[in-house]
């Protein structure tokens, strides 16, 4: 039950390194396919711009390497930047992305007149059961840092919200993969839960 | 929607917690690990460690500081003082901090902001700014550097616009007249900042009491508040303090 977590130096990684270490997973951060292949699960975390991301999945063969994973039926978990990417297309810098999931990433509109990044605690509305929040409470707490959200093409695929100015899918989920716009690595008890329940998931 | 944090700050000198009044007289108060433990257990939302160890040879135990701290709090940190290169930011921030805080250093070289911006992205780079009322600035508030003792030639509001441009992600906004009152923040100051530039500011200075953090967040339009003292010496717990905050109808985590 190996979990692989991919590098893509898209941002720090110690922060998910520690938070598995202290739940005690078993897990290998690599930026390797042949050595996320063995994994059982797939961590796709990330911090940065979306583009300069892309490019790196692309040299690393990451991009080809995260859809059959996804096609074989392994569990994934995207965080942040991860969870933009996993979607048709971002606003920054006007990318394609991997196009797993329906839904482009778009920036909070300037007509909100809203601090962006939207920085800081916010909190998460649980829109349908998912066993990622097993044992949270509705409107936990999460860490969010990000310019741009998922707007997904098709709303089933939403498993929570968050309102900053609007209301946007913080967690969405399709088929084996699951995302999340916040931080769970820095997101104290509760996000320790959730990385926990993605560990722990069949 | 997005909720207000409250953050403690803990000053470190050669690995031990210290807190001083107008950074002078400073005392030992703790190690900062067990101190950090502490404050998550009380739902504190972020914690800033300010290095003020004045001898370069000594500055690589703040690092150990840091990766213990990282292993064992699970909610965002910053690490400032001392911060003048790429290099310097590099070692925080591998080793687990999620935000590199830049001071007085940043002023001397504003290019510094920048360069951490396009290395490691904006929400990675606060500065920090010691403000000082000064009737001969525009905006009646000028920057002072070097711990508030050397006053240099900036607005204080030009200059957190500037800061902005740069990329920096945040700004702590730490007033030299208010800190170590315990009277409470700069309320126009921060409001002023706050309401000009489209990034977080975190109020600094001034706090003696939990009410003091109702008034920065309600008046002071602060998006986050810094507290040392307060818990450090004077017996509240970030817990109440937040318990008070919510019952104000001011959004926090609880």
């Amino acid at each position: 039950m190996k979990i692989g977590v991919i590098d893509y130096e898209a941002g720090n990684l110690t922060s998910v390194e520690t938070a598995l270490r202290y739940l005690q997973a078993d897990y290998i951060i690599s930026g390797k396919p042949e050595d996320l292949e063995p994994c059982s699960k797939i961590i796709f975390p990330g911090v940065g711009e979306a583009s300069s991301a892309m490019n790196t999945l692309k040299t690393r063969k990451l991009d080809s390497f995260l859809d059959e994973r996804f096609k074989a039926n392994i569990p994934i978990l995207g965080i942040c930047l991860g969870c933009q990417i996993v979607l048709e297309e971002s606003e920054e810098n006007n990318t394609t992305c991997l196009g797993i999931v329906p839904g482009k990433a778009v920036r909070f509109p300037d007509s909100l007149n809203l601090k962006v990044p939207h920085m800081g605690w916010n909190q998460v509305e649980i829109e349908r059961d998912h066993y990622l929040f097993e044992g949270l409470k509705n409107n936990s707490s999460f860490y969010f840092v990000h310019s741009y959200y998922p707007l997904l093409a098709d709303h089933t695929t939403a498993v929570g919200s968050t309102d900053y100015g609007i209301r946007f899918s913080s967690v969405f989920s399709y088929k084996n993969l699951s995302a999340v716009q916040f931080h769970p690595e820095k997101s104290g008890d509760a996000g320790l839960k959730l990385l926990e329940n993605f560990i722990n998931y069949r | 929607m997005l909720q207000k944090r409250v953050i403690v700050c803990l000053d470190v000198k050669d690995g031990r917690t210290t807190k001083g009044v107008k950074f002078k007289n400073n005392i030992d108060i703790g190690d900062p690990v067990l101190m950090a433990e502490l404050y998550y257990k009380q739902g504190v939302d972020e914690l800033v460690f300010y290095d003020i160890t004045a001898s370069s040879e000594k500055r690589g135990i703040m690092i150990d500081v840091v990766r213990e701290v990282a292993r064992k709090i699970f909610i965002p940190f910053s690490v400032g003082g001392g911060i003048g290169s790429l290099e310097d930011m590099k070692k925080v921030i591998m080793a687990g901090a999620e935000k590199v805080s830049v001071n007085s250093l940043a002023v001397k070289n504003p290019s510094i902001i920048a360069e951490g911006a396009r290395y490691f992205g904006s929400q990675c780079i606060v500065v920090g700014m010691d403000v000082k009322k000064d009737s001969s600035k525009e905006s009646g508030y000028g920057i002072v550097i070097n711990g508030g003792r050397t006053p240099v030639d900036l607005d204080a509001l030009q200059w957190a616009l500037q800061v902005q441009e740069l990329g920096a992600g945040e700004i702590v906004l730490n007033s030299i007249d208010a800190d170590g009152t315990k009277n409470g923040y700069e309320l126009n100051l921060t409001r002023m900042i706050s309401g000009s530039v489209k990034i977080p500011v975190v109020a600094s200075g001034g706090a003696g009491k939990p009410e003091h953090l109702v008034d920065v967040f309600r008046e002071g339009m602060a998006d986050a508040a810094l507290i040392a003292s307060m818990v450090h010496l004077d017996g509240f717990t970030v817990s109440e303090i937040k318990k008070l905050l919510d019952t104000e109808k001011i959004p926090v985590r609880l």
